[in-house]
């Protein structure tokens, strides 16, 4: 199981990667992929929408069914990547480089206290499997 | 839940195990795109022994058949099978499934896993009147194993060291292997060549394992419920629950050629008789979205602002790499070409109405 230790995670199994002082990206884990396995479509919120940490964000779906992605913390997309829309299996093949989601700028920093260690996350994917 | 005798194999085989009604049966070993392009291109093993199995055995047996089924079994001759439709008096569909004709006073019906039971307790109840009739239910003592693609043919012969090619398509023989008698029958839900193949529950694993390790070097692959379903769905095979349940009738869908007529008297006849007359309201169609996005069961069809239907079947296709479904909609809507849109999700995408199958095999 791949968990790149300079990322944060939720127990919904999104991770967050800081860029700068405000703007984060966003994606899903190895962990989350592999359990999906196919997945065939990805729809993305529209650049502007203001996102509440918790809340359904994205939504990806794989050849059985559909599943909700959570915004790990609260604030404004101000970037897509429509590339995963066009290859939904890049989501697959490489779900921390080219399948990453979205972009964020973060309306609260507290909330950076919320997220997960890789070390922490470890533990939820190992609970889960 | 009910386990197959085949359960221990499938977790050997890493399966991703499902309940499935009352089973636990394998949804994918794999992927799910992989296991369906393995079918269609090659060949693949499936576990189907959750599916009903109900042998009829009496002299009235033929007629009683004719009296619960909407396709005509006088046609049958011994060692043949005949895909048909149960309907209840309103002419909604009870199940739709295989009747083997074994000889002239003994059938075999091949029940969806969902409807066994309701199929006994009302074959039981219409059986009164043709006397002395045995129904026996064999789901647990007999497994079934599907083996699809355009190389099963080929692969069983490899197994058996035998050949099978003589089995045409909706015919069925017996074959007895080392003492074991196996019922094959060359019938499938995959849109692909293929055979079925009935044995005794106890030698189930024993069969599984021949089949695997004669074939597996020329890429059989055992397949889960999940390729099972996105193969039938490009055939446009039904699946009842979905595209078929009590309050649609046979008329309704793309399977009214089930429905003889003119074979005399039947279950649910003078209802469908009416309807035929009057004509339905609604239409069963196979569509393909235009813009993207993934139809699932349930969801909406419109028509602008009018609702128009409902998503019967909806999923990728891995050979069309296209988003199709099948949907009931309104009859005046149910032609090629119309556009139509499916909501999803609070949205609605376009879609349009194409003619299925969505994918038809080559035929040799």
């Amino acid at each position: 199981m791949n968990i790149p230790s300079e990322l944060l995670y939720t127990k919904t199994h999104e991770w967050v990667k800081k860029i700068n002082s405000k703007e984060v990206i966003v994606g899903i884990t190895d962990f989350a992929q592999q359990q999906l396995k196919d997945i065939v479509f990805v729809e993305l919120p529209s650049v502007g929408k203001e996102l509440k940490m918790g809340k359904p964000c994205a939504v990806v779906e794989s050849v059985k069914a559909a599943y909700d992605i959570y915004s790990p913390l609260s604030g404004k997309v101000v970037k897509v990547n429509h590339e995963i829309q066009e290859k939904p299996q890049l989501v697959n093949e490489d779900p921390y480089g080219d399948g990453w989601f979205l972009q964020i700028e973060i309306a609260n920093l507290n909330e950076f206290n919320s997220l997960l260690s890789p070390s922490q996350y470890r533990v939820i994917t190992e609970s889960e499997h | 839940m009910k386990k197959t005798p085949l359960y221990d194999a499938h977790l050997k085989l890493n399966a991703k195990m499902v309940s499935f009604h009352d089973y636990v049966m394998p949804l994918q070993y794999d992927s799910i795109i992989s296991e369906h392009h393995c079918v269609r291109k090659n060949a693949g093993i499936f576990d189907i022994s959750h599916m009903g199995r109900i042998e009829l055995f009496g002299d009235k047996a033929l007629p009683f058949i004719q009296q619960i089924i909407t396709n005509d079994a006088v046609r049958l001759v011994d060692n043949q099978a005949l895909y048909t439709l149960i309907c209840n008096e309103q002419g909604g569909i009870i199940d739709d499934i295989l009747v083997y004709r074994r000889h002239e006073n003994q059938f075999m019906l091949v029940v969806n896993c969902s409807n066994t039971e309701k199929d006994l307790l009302w074959l039981r109840k219409q059986a009164i009147d043709y006397q002395p009739l045995k129904i026996r239910d064999l789901t647990d003592r007999v497994s079934l194993i599907a083996l699809q693609g355009p190389q099963s043919v080929n692969m069983l012969e490899v197994a058996f060291k035998s050949k099978f090619d003589y089995i045409k398509r909706f015919y069925f023989d017996d074959y007895v292997w080392n003492g074991i008698r196996i019922t094959i029958s060359r019938t499938g839900y995959t849109g692909e060549d293929g055979f079925e193949l009935f044995v005794d529950a106890k030698h189930a694993v024993k069969l599984w394992n021949l089949l695997i390790e004669k074939n597996k070097q020329d890429g059989l692959r055992p397949i889960g419920l999940g390729a099972r379903d996105t193969l039938r769905l490009e055939a446009c095979l039904l699946l009842y629950g979905n595209d078929m349940d009590e309050t649609i009738t046979p008329l309704e869908t793309t399977i009214d050629w089930t429905v003889k007529f003119d074979k005399g008297n039947f279950i649910g006849r003078d209802a469908l008789l009416r309807q035929k007359i009057k004509g339905v309201d609604r239409k069963l169609v196979g569509f393909e979205m235009i813009d993207r996005g993934i139809p699932r069961h349930g969801y909406t069809v419109l028509k602008g602002n009018e609702t128009i239907g409902r998503v019967a079947s909806g999923s990728f296709s891995p050979s069309t790499k296209k988003n199709i479904g099948l949907c009931l909609i309104k009859s005046q809507y149910a032609k090629m070409g119309e556009e139509l849109q499916i909501q999803i999700r609070d949205k609605n995408y376009n879609a349009r109405v194409v003619k299925t199958p969505f994918y038809k095999r080559e035929f040799r």
